[in-house]
């Protein structure tokens, strides 16, 4: 038996497409989990990055918070947190986000940094506010980088949020949880092929949507 | 009128960027601030739009402090063109140049139908309306950038060394097109160089500044060339001033003589009248063909290729005694061709009678001083 044959076996067999237990309940868990805590990972880490680069004061600061989340092991925050808060869907949440900011912060404030600064002095010059200088001028030319950022820390999440089931919630962790403790391997696979799928899928939601968002002035095609 | 009343500019480590400078900036006419590097020409400019907020000191634009009024709304009224355009990538060339009366509340279609005018008054081809920056080579996108600052039609034009990065052909070009827009704009444009010779070509006043930012000499470019303030406004002006300041003098009074001038099919009295060392010969219609000497020309049988060339001809009343000269020099003969305005003969002239002229001039120009002075 080797893995495609543990994949196989497991697709194949129908009892996994129903239920509360079935792959489109799981997967819809899973999407569920990432995409909460995106944005709340976005809300905090995208204005900051935002204006902090706008201004381009507390570039050390963010860099020493941003290590500070990225050297946290996402695991031992959960337990820590579950121990702290009991089961429930915070403890989960926080080391989810605890991992997402970092990259979406330091990436939105390198790209508002690398924003050429000539259409910035020129838009200043010509009597425009600092609010619409930020979404109209430097956003827009920043987007590219500022999706990026979101990008990898949608696929850090797809791929954390499996820890989830450790605390006994969904999502497609079960599968490589339940797999392991039954050591039925068809699941672990199977599961674990799973996430790897939606994370392919998450790539390429970010693809389409800079594909509509980023104009092809800035992307240059 | 921009007065700028004994400003200076001292940043927090102590360097003195502009030093106590007035200026006075005549309205409807460029007014060229020009000097080395670390002179303060550009601090002084972003003075004007309190892009750099002055030390000490005043600048008043029609008699109102600037300071007194909201920066935003002293800065819309004012275009600003810096160099390398800095356009938004983002948008395209249309959009771009409406920034500024969309700014100010314009709906999307008159602010678009107003760019589509002003592509066309800066001579960019209407085409290119819907491209990206990036998609124009670099002397476009600096007319886009001139258009961008036109857009909302502000009666001040700030340029920050708008021409500096695009080669010499396309900034002679862009230098004559700003000309052009200016005889029919009538704006007053404040433009910061370090190439002399373009604040020579554009200025209305030059103002030469030295640097830690003090003032050399304010004055017409004629003025400057015929009498630098001191050595280093000599030094900076650099050779050639004498010839260079002929570009101020008209070649409409030049004394012309259509005597050597034949046409191809001349007589053999034509080729014996005039008593010249060389003649001109033109084609039917008028237009110069090339020198020869008398004795090489048969009647009847003038060949066209035989003749020395004729140089570059120049027009009286359009160039300048400089081009004359320029002519003169380069003719192979000592003799300039002149010619109207559609290429034809209109006579001849010596370098020597050039020489007359410049003499007549500069004597002309000091009975002037003396009047004024």
């Amino acid at each position: 038996m080797n893995v495609l044959h543990f994949a196989g076996a497991f697709f194949s067999d129908s009892a996994h497409w129903h239920g509360y237990d079935g792959i489109p309940a799981r997967l819809g868990e899973h999407a569920r989990y990432t995409l909460q805590a995106l944005l709340l990972a976005t809300a905090i880490g995208l204005p900051v990055g935002l204006v902090t680069g706008h201004y381009g004061r507390g570039g050390n600061a963010l860099s020493l918070v941003a290590t500070a989340g990225r050297a946290l092991p996402s695991f031992g925050l959960l337990v820590l947190m579950t121990t702290l808060l009991g089961f429930g869907m915070l403890p989960v949440m926080i080391p989810l986000v605890v991992l997402a900011v970092p990259p979406i912060l330091v990436t939105t404030y390198e790209a508002m940094r690398s924003v050429d600064p000539a259409p910035v002095d020129a838009a200043r010059g010509m009597g425009m506010h600092e609010s619409r200088i930020l979404f109209q001028v430097e956003l827009p030319a920043a987007l590219p980088l500022v999706l990026s950022g979101l990008r990898s820390a949608a696929i850090q999440i797809v791929s954390t949020a499996t820890i989830a089931a450790y605390v006994s919630l969904g999502g497609l962790g079960r599968y490589i949880v339940d797999g392991l403790y039954q050591r039925d391997y068809e699941k672990v696979v199977g599961g674990a092929t799973l996430v790897a799928v939606l994370a392919l899928v998450t790539l390429a939601l970010f693809w389409a949507v800079a594909r509509i968002s980023v104009s092809p002035g800035v992307r240059r095609r | 009128m921009i007065r700028i009343e004994s400003v200076t500019k001292r940043y927090p480590d102590g360097t003195v960027a502009v030093d106590r400078l007035s200026l006075e900036i005549p309205d409807r006419s460029i007014t060229v601030l020009v000097g080395p590097s670390g002179c303060g020409k550009t601090t002084t400019l972003r003075m004007i739009n309190r892009m750099v907020e002055p030390s000490e000191g005043t600048i008043l634009l029609d008699g109102q402090d600037i300071q007194r009024q909201p920066v935003t709304t002293l800065r819309r009224s004012m275009g600003y063109v810096i160099q390398n355009a800095g356009l938004f990538q983002h948008r395209t060339i249309v959009d771009n140049i409406a920034t500024v009366p969309r700014m100010l509340g314009w709906g999307r279609q008159k602010a678009r139908a107003r760019a589509a005018e002003l592509m066309e008054r800066v001579g960019l081809d209407a085409a290119l309306a819907k491209r990206y920056p990036y998609q124009l080579s670099g002397g476009q996108q600096q007319r886009v950038g001139v258009a961008r600052a036109l857009a909302a039609d502000p009666p001040v034009l700030l340029m920050d060394e708008p021409f500096s990065a695009v080669d010499p052909v396309v900034r002679k070009g862009l230098q004559d097109e700003l000309l052009r827009i200016q005889d029919e704009l009538g704006k007053t444009i404040v433009f910061v160089t370090h190439d002399i010779d373009e604040a020579i070509k554009l200025g209305t006043m030059v103002a030469v500044l030295r640097t830690g930012g003090h003032l050399a000499q304010y004055a017409p470019p004629a003025e400057l060339l015929a009498g630098p303030a001191d050595a280093f406004v000599e030094d900076f002006l650099g050779g050639d001033r004498g010839i260079r300041r002929l570009s101020f003098f008209p070649s409409g009074a030049l004394e012309l003589t259509a005597g050597p001038v034949i046409p191809l099919d001349a007589t053999a009295e034509q080729i014996a009248a005039p008593d010249a060392p060389f003649l001109l010969v033109t084609d039917a219609d008028g237009r110069p063909l090339g020198w020869s000497e008398p004795g090489d020309l048969a009647a009847g049988d003038i060949r066209p290729d035989r003749l020395l060339s004729h140089g570059r001809p120049f027009v009286p009343g359009t160039d300048s005694l400089r081009v004359a000269l320029d002519c003169a020099v380069l003719s192979p003969t000592g003799w300039a061709v002149a010619v109207d305005t559609d290429g034809k003969v209109t006579g001849v002239v010596s370098q020597q009678t050039i020489g007359e002229a410049i003499r007549s001039a500069h004597a002309a120009g000091r009975a002037h001083d003396e009047v004024a002075g």
